[in-house]
């Protein structure tokens, strides 16, 4: 991010230049990921993200009852040996449950937040650079979605498509896609001053190649820092949408769907709505704090 | 730069205060109004003009203002006399006389007499009549067999004999005549507000009832007080009911626990359980005119569009077990489309039996030894009659997929719901029907005669087309003989078992609860439930 | 949110030297403000554009919404036709554009009231639990900010920290109901549902009921509405405390650090007075931030605690309106919420350059 080639008109392109370019950015890469596992904050947050990333891969391994096991015996009972977080109002086990949930929530905070940003990074890639009415116009586009209430877009958008776990995902997509494009935008605007890119420029560079080598590593930064941070939204969301019914179906064992399925026996079985509940909130929290941590070491501009 | 921190600390100041203020505050604290019954429910009402209304919503408040000729008695559906104190009838049955309650007024202040009761039928059967307006009388079409000039019209006229007598003609004798004129949507309105703003009278109702129209906040609340002047002496007993609006279920009773609301109906299974066994609380369950099933769409490619394959089925739900845990075991195992509190239930009929091993078997010989794929609709909106129906979806789900049936479940909001079944588009899906009147007619005819097959808006959503079935319903229809037309439904529900277009899955409880000082067990009436002139609170 | 800010350093210390200079930004003022709202007018045709679309994608129509579940298919028609929703599309949204130019956002189809008049209750509804829930969030997040500050790297400084973060990672939904279960039904300390109890038979002015109450000095319904308020307020406050208890955080860590506050403190002037002072100063903007952001979030955003609480809010209201398929309550209200939440935003931006004089408008 530091080295840039001197602005003199040259008239072929300096390999080298480019080659410390790149040396500069995988040095800085590295002590960022050093400074990463000193940064307390962030190991927290990762440990608690690899957790549930692990939870999710190794689900079935974990626990000896089927997500969908019915039965009707055994319904409402309190944490036990047996079922760890005691089991839900069709007898089926919570703990096994929230083990299967982690992989829904993780799948659909991470689609939606890769969809939002290749689709708002590329948007604000092209107003950023070109300017003019491709601007003008996609600049109106993200303002119009901004200014949308974005959980009654969501809510229209999913009553449209059908409620189903991956029409909320394309609906928190659409929501976040503003988010990111603005930010590509600003970024690109700044680097697009930068020597290097004015002297590519000035060579002849395609456009597109421009974009692609020097302008996207260049902005990437903010981006992966948003899009952790919007990961956990994300995954809010989600819970939201499974909440009023409108993401996961039955019997997929959405955290936010449980909490709805289970609302009604808060008082006789606070434990439906409790553990559910706790997963989300550490879910978030762990990429709340892995965001937070990148933000501090990778873009120390960006902290207030 | 002051103002900052001055406002700042105005905000901080009125914080503390208002948190100090509601700290003493807290208490019940008195009631300015009296006696007031808050009935909490979960939405509002369309209309409050009874002739126009269909919905229970709408119903149970114009019950409270208007009142009808005949009413039923608390104890059973027997009539007895309400704005009429006496009546007779002709040899031949065509005539009905009625002599009228003196001294009612209307709330606004006109006397109820004769020509009210004429202006009210003739604004109804009449559709050139210039106060037909506002919307569809369907009740009365439905009930005296159309409307003025329409063939199978009954009521050939209706006159004032003097003040206070009546006299209707009818066409030919109907049975069940007297005791339709005590249906709530024949209630008597004033002819001086219907004629000053025949639109808008259903926004603003004048009836003889025991409790006024105050006021209707759309979506969130109706409010009417007592009728100081009601003809039935000592009654009502309170001085204001507010209808309100609470859509969520659960927020619903979580309001009842807490003491914001007195009544609420439409309560979830759990929490009527939770209810029934809290002191403060009072449950009443009410006997369910109504059907919670699964239909095959026989009209879809399929499986299903065999015979042995439904049955298979049929033999494949653990009906006690779903009403174990979806229900909270507030309902009753349904066998026949109707409950049995339906005149006309055939006892013999007998269920298919859940036995996995059989149904297994059926769909060998059906040619399914290893099962199939199907799409299944659950609606996610509670109703009365499947308080949760994606939890039946899980549950018959869970239970299929052991004799090797897989199940997607698709859940949609209400009205896409009804949207999308009527069209026909549901491989299968639950649904469900709250009777009207208690006719067998009201069940069979409607949820399962190719009649009803019309898309898009069928209501016969299985799109069963029996030849044999839709014989024997038009039958009964015509038929004014009760023991003729019930052995006529009895051998429908026959056919329907054999033919097994549906799943019946159950016939639902509905919870009502109430804080324990209501008084007045008129909650437990079959068909005047909401009737609340005898109901008081003591505190 | 603020594309058309930059925090230059030019001009420092020279506001409001000159008469000249004073009617010169108003100029620029008024400029910038025009110009923001010029701007919202392609933002308002698009909205108007994907909501009407959108809207009507949705399977369903609202003539069954109207007759309820018993309706015959003949009513169904006839309703349908008088509504003209047999009409074209094009041909709808230009009927209903043409009343949004004169003026008229529309009648609800369901109830035949005007949108204008209907929506009034819900969105004061909304404001004034957002704006409780504001007070919550700043009062709160504010003096969490502070004390950690304060105290940094201590265990206080830790533990409030661990509650912001713990407050901006929980689903708003779910705190509402984990307090509804202690608080209403456990405990019984507070009511669960709805904006006053219904039996004071409050009639409203304004819709804003702890207003109303003391416009009639009616304490009682001030309490009992305040009561009501006290859970819903700090469900949805609880995110924005989180986000400005760490802005104060950290913009008062840099206040401590400062020159002036050491030169304070040398000259003996009392410390807590100092930072709290410096503090306040510094933190507006970021709050001020929080603020414009949040109360557009709330004001269309607060779905979720307005069901839990039954909150008769503006949110509630267009849910209600989608599950009815009452277009044009869906399109108005959209249209409704997001102007105000631009023109919250411009208040915003407008006051950041009256409380901070390094702030400039103008190009981009």
């Amino acid at each position: 991010m530091s080295a840039q080639p001197t602005p003199s008109p040259v008239t072929t392109q300096d390999p080298k230049t480019e080659g410390e370019e790149r040396e500069a950015l995988n040095s800085s890469l590295r002590d960022a990921w050093r400074s990463l596992f000193r940064h307390r904050s962030a190991v927290i947050g990762g440990g608690i993200v690899l957790f549930f990333i692990l939870l999710a891969l190794i689900a079935p391994l974990l626990v000896p009852y089927g997500f969908n096991q019915v039965d009707a015996d055994a319904r409402l009972q309190a944490p036990s040996a047996a079922h760890w977080f005691g089991t839900d109002d069709l007898g089926r086990d919570i703990f096994t449950r929230i083990v299967y949930g982690a992989r829904i929530s993780l799948w659909v905070g991470f689609f939606a937040i890769l969809g939002s940003i290749i689709v708002g990074s590329l948007l604000g890639l092209i107003a950023g650079y070109y300017g003019g009415w491709k601007d003008i116009i996609i600049s109106r586009v993200f303002d119009t979605l901004l200014a949308f209430p974005s959980l009654l877009l969501g809510i229209a958008i999913v009553s449209m498509l059908g409620p189903s776990l991956e029409n909320a995902m394309y609906a928190i997509a659409i929501i976040n896609i503003p988010n990111f494009g603005r930010l590509m935008r600003s970024r690109v605007l700044s680097v697009k001053q930068e020597d290097f890119v004015l002297a590519a420029r000035a060579v002849g560079m395609k456009d597109w190649r421009i974009l692609l080598k020097h302008v996207m590593p260049n902005s990437w930064t903010p981006i992966m820092v948003q899009g952790t941070l919007g990961f956990a939204t994300a995954v809010l969301e989600a819970a939201a949408f499974g909440f009023l019914g409108l993401g996961a179906q039955p019997p997929e064992p959405e955290w936010g769907k449980m909490l709805s399925d289970s609302r009604q026996f808060i008082q006789s079985a606070p434990w439906t709505m409790i553990f559910p509940g706790m997963a989300i909130m550490f879910t978030v929290l762990g990429f709340n704090l892995l965001g937070d941590g990148l933000r501090d070491i990778l873009d120390p501009r960006m902290k207030q | 730069m002051i103002w900052r921190k001055s406002s700042i600390l105005t905000l901080a100041l009125l914080f503390i205060f208002s948190t100090v203020l509601a700290a003493c505050g807290g208490g019940t604290g008195a009631d300015s109004g009296g006696k007031t019954l808050i009935w909490g429910r979960g939405s509002d009402s369309k209309l409050l003009d009874p002739a126009q209304v269909t919905d229970g919503e709408s119903m149970k408040v114009t019950k409270n203002i208007f009142d009808t000729l005949v009413d039923y008695k608390e104890e059973n559906t027997e009539v007895e006399p309400a704005l009429a104190e006496s009546w007779e009838t002709s040899e031949d049955g065509k005539t009905w006389t009625f002599h009228l309650r003196k001294g009612v007024k209307f709330h606004d202040g006109t006397d109820f007499n004769a020509d009210a009761v004429v202006f009210n039928f003739e604004r109804w059967m009449d559709k050139d009549h210039p106060q037909h307006k506002g919307g569809d009388f369907p009740y009365y079409g439905y009930m005296f067999g159309g409307y003025k000039g329409d063939e199978g019209h009954i009521i050939e006229s209706v006159e004032a004999v003097d003040e206070h007598t009546v006299e209707f003609k009818l066409k030919e004798p109907q049975g069940p005549f007297l005791a339709n004129l005590g249906m709530s949507a024949f209630a008597i309105a004033s002819p001086k507000a219907v004629k000053k703003d025949p639109e808008g009278f259903a926004k603003n109702p004048v009836g003889t009832g025991p409790f006024k129209f105050v006021s209707w906040k759309k979506n969130n609340s109706i409010t009417l007080e007592k009728n100081e002047d009601y003809w039935e002496k000592g009654k009502p007993k309170l001085d204001k009911v507010i209808f309100k609006s609470m859509p969520d279920n659960t927020a619903r009773f979580t309001a009842l626990q807490s003491g914001d609301i007195d009544v609420m109906d439409g309560m979830n299974p759990s929490d009527a359980k939770t209810a029934e066994n809290e002191d403060k609380l009072k449950l009443y369950k009410r006997v369910g005119m109504n059907v919670g099933y699964l239909a095959f769409n026989v009209d879809k490619k399929g499986p299903w569009q065999k015979k042995k394959v439904r049955q298979a089925l049929n033999h494949a739900v653990n009906k006690k077990a779903i009403i174990k845990s979806v229900y909270a075991g507030l309902a009753e195992p349904a066998v026949n489309p109707m409950p049995s509190s339906v005149w006309g239930y055939n006892e013999k009929v007998e269920d298919y039996e859940y036995d996995l091993d059989k149904a297994k078997e059926l769909l060998e010989e059906a040619g399914y030894e290893d099962g199939f794929k199907v799409e299944m609709y659950a609606m996610s909106d509670p109703r009365p009659y499947m308080p949760d129906g994606r939890k039946v979806a899980e549950y018959l789900q869970a239970d299929w997929k052991k004799i090797g049936v897989q199940v997607d479940i698709v859940t949609y909001d209400w009205q896409t719901y009804l949207d999308k079944t009527g069209k026909g588009e549901h491989e299968m899906a639950l649904f469900g029907w709250n009777g009207d009147n208690g006719d067998p007619d009201n069940f069979l005819y409607v949820l399962l005669d190719k009649d009803n097959t019309r898309t898009p808006d069928a209501g016969n959503i299985s799109f069963y087309k029996s030849d044999e079935l839709h014989d024997v319903l038009i039958e009964a229809q015509r038929s004014t003989d009760k023991k003729e037309r019930t052995e006529l439904y009895q051998e429908a529900q026959e056919i329907i078992k054999e033919d097994a277009p549906w799943i019946p899955l159950v016939h639902a409880t509905p919870g009502l609860a109430t804080q324990s000082y209501v008084k007045g067990n008129l909650f437990e009436h079959p068909i005047n439930w909401y009737d609340l002139d005898d109901v008081d609170i003591q505190k | 949110m603020l594309p058309l800010f930059q925090i230059g350093s030019t001009g420092q210390g020279s506001i409001g030297e000159t008469a000249v200079f004073q009617r010169k930004v108003g100029e620029i003022v008024f400029a910038y403000t025009v110009r923001r709202l010029l701007m919202l007018i392609p933002v308002l045709i698009g909205m108007s554009i994907i909501t009407f679309s959108i809207v009507h994608a949705i399977p369903g129509d609202p003539a069954r919404a109207i007759l309820g579940d018993k309706a015959t298919p003949e009513a169904v028609e006839k309703i349908r036709t008088h509504l003209g929703l047999d009409q074209p599309l094009y041909i709808q949204y230009f009927e209903y554009v043409k009343g949004l130019l004169q003026g008229d956002l529309g009648e609800s189809l369901i109830t035949q009231r005007p949108i204008a008049e209907e929506i009034g209750p819900y969105l004061a509804g909304t404001m004034e639990l957002a704006l409780l829930a504001m007070g919550i969030a700043i009062f709160f997040g504010m003096n969490l900010g502070i004390l950690s500050a304060w105290r940094h790297n201590s265990a206080v400084d830790y533990t409030a920290m661990v509650i912001a973060l713990i407050g901006v990672s929980m689903p708003v939904f779910w705190l509402g109901l984990m307090e509804q279960w202690v608080f209403a039904q456990e405990l019984g300390w507070l009511p669960s549902n709805g904006r006053i109890d219904p039996r004071l038979g409050f009639e409203p002015i304004t819709h804003f009921y702890l207003l109303d109450s003391l416009i009639k000095g009616d304490f009682y319904a001030f309490n009992d509405a305040f009561n009501h308020m006290i859970l819903p307020a700090v469900a949805l406050g609880t995110i924005p405390m989180a986000i400005i208890a760490r802005m104060t955080r950290s913009s008062m860590l840099e206040v401590m650090r400062s020159d002036y506050v050491r030169t304070a403190r040398a000259k003996g002037v009392s410390e807590f007075l100092v930072i709290y002072k410096h503090t306040l100063k510094n933190a507006f903007i970021p709050i001020l931030t929080v603020f414009g952001l949040q109360m557009g979030l709330l004001l269309g955003g607060a779905v979720l605690t307005e069901t839990i609480f039954s909150w008769p809010g503006v949110g509630q209201y267009l849910v209600d309106a989608i599950n009815n398929r009452d277009y044009p309550v869906i399109q108005s209200g959209i249209l409704i919420i997001a102007t105000l939440f631009v023109l919250i935003n411009l208040i915003v931006d407008l006051l950041y350059a009256a409380v901070d004089p390094r702030i400039q408008y103008g190009k981009e």
